[in-house]
């Protein structure tokens, strides 16, 4: 088990207009609740602000890394960075990736966020054993809570 | 992601940032570990089999003390450190609140393309 997050969705649309909702910024925007000023290009920031009601406040920040025409999108970012007041710039950046795959449905669609500022690998947490249950089995409900989600 | 739900991330985030800090680092990591038997153990013991000095390893028990995530007593002249496990919950919870955020965003993102 690592220090990160993994979705598996499948979507009943073509890999084209999958890429297209995730990489067009207005239609990025759409979904995702964030009203972006530029398209994204990788190495470059992405900034924005949320449209989630309530969180109009909100900016929204991002660095794109990666952008493979159908088959990956990637960025980092700080995650839930929403407290003006804290300076997240510190705070080593989870990586988000987006990877497309043909199906018979249409898409698979996988997410991984990665990098929670290094959470110990798998043989690190089987130290972390306590006697209330411990970093392993924690890990494990992670899974399974992903498991029931996909 | 529900207002509510998020503006707990908010709190959480702040909450956790310096624990997955306090754990982005080898000596604190092996700190937590060998102090993961649930006793408390005095800096000589902590530093016993490091190639680190007291200092340097006094330094770290304290960045882990200010992340919440050991205690100190004092035992005579000795300063004796022990696990909170509470912290490290906490981070569980926070990664089931990112990970819920995700499931709402990309549910989201399964109408757009769909419909």
């Amino acid at each position: 088990m690592e220090n990160r997050i993994e979705k598996r969705i499948e979507l009943k649309a073509p890999v084209s207009r999958v890429w297209r909702a995730l990489t067009d910024y207005r239609e990025f925007g759409e979904w995702f609740r964030v009203k972006l000023e530029s398209p994204f290009v990788p190495g470059q920031v992405a900034r924005g602000q949320i449209t989630h009601p309530g969180y109009e406040h909100v900016k929204w920040e991002a660095v794109v890394q990666k952008m493979e025409p159908e088959r990956l999108f990637s960025f980092t970012w700080h995650p839930y960075a929403v407290d003006p007041k804290i300076d997240y710039s510190k705070e080593t950046p989870t990586l988000i990736e987006f990877r497309l795959e043909k199906s018979e449905s249409g898409t698979l669609l996988v997410l991984t966020e990665s990098g929670f500022n290094k959470i110990p690998s798998e043989r690190r947490l089987e130290a972390f054993r306590m006697n209330d249950g411990g970093w392993k089995a924690q890990m494990k409900n992670i899974e399974s809570h992903v498991a029931q989600k996909p | 992601m529900s207002p509510r739900s998020r503006s707990s991330t908010a709190a959480r985030v702040q909450a956790h940032a310096p624990v997955f800090a306090a754990l982005g680092d080898k000596t604190r990591l092996s700190l937590v570990a060998r102090l993961a038997d649930g006793r408390p153990h005095s800096i000589s013991q902590l530093t016993a089999g490091s190639r680190l000095t007291r200092q340097a390893i006094t330094k770290h028990l304290r960045v882990l003390e200010s992340a919440g995530m050991v205690h100190s007593s004092r035992e005579g002249r000795e300063s004796l450190f022990e696990l909170s496990p509470q912290p490290i919950k906490g981070i569980r919870e926070y990664l089931d609140l990112v990970s819920e955020q995700w499931d709402q965003a990309l549910s989201r993102l399964k109408s757009f393309v769909e419909d």
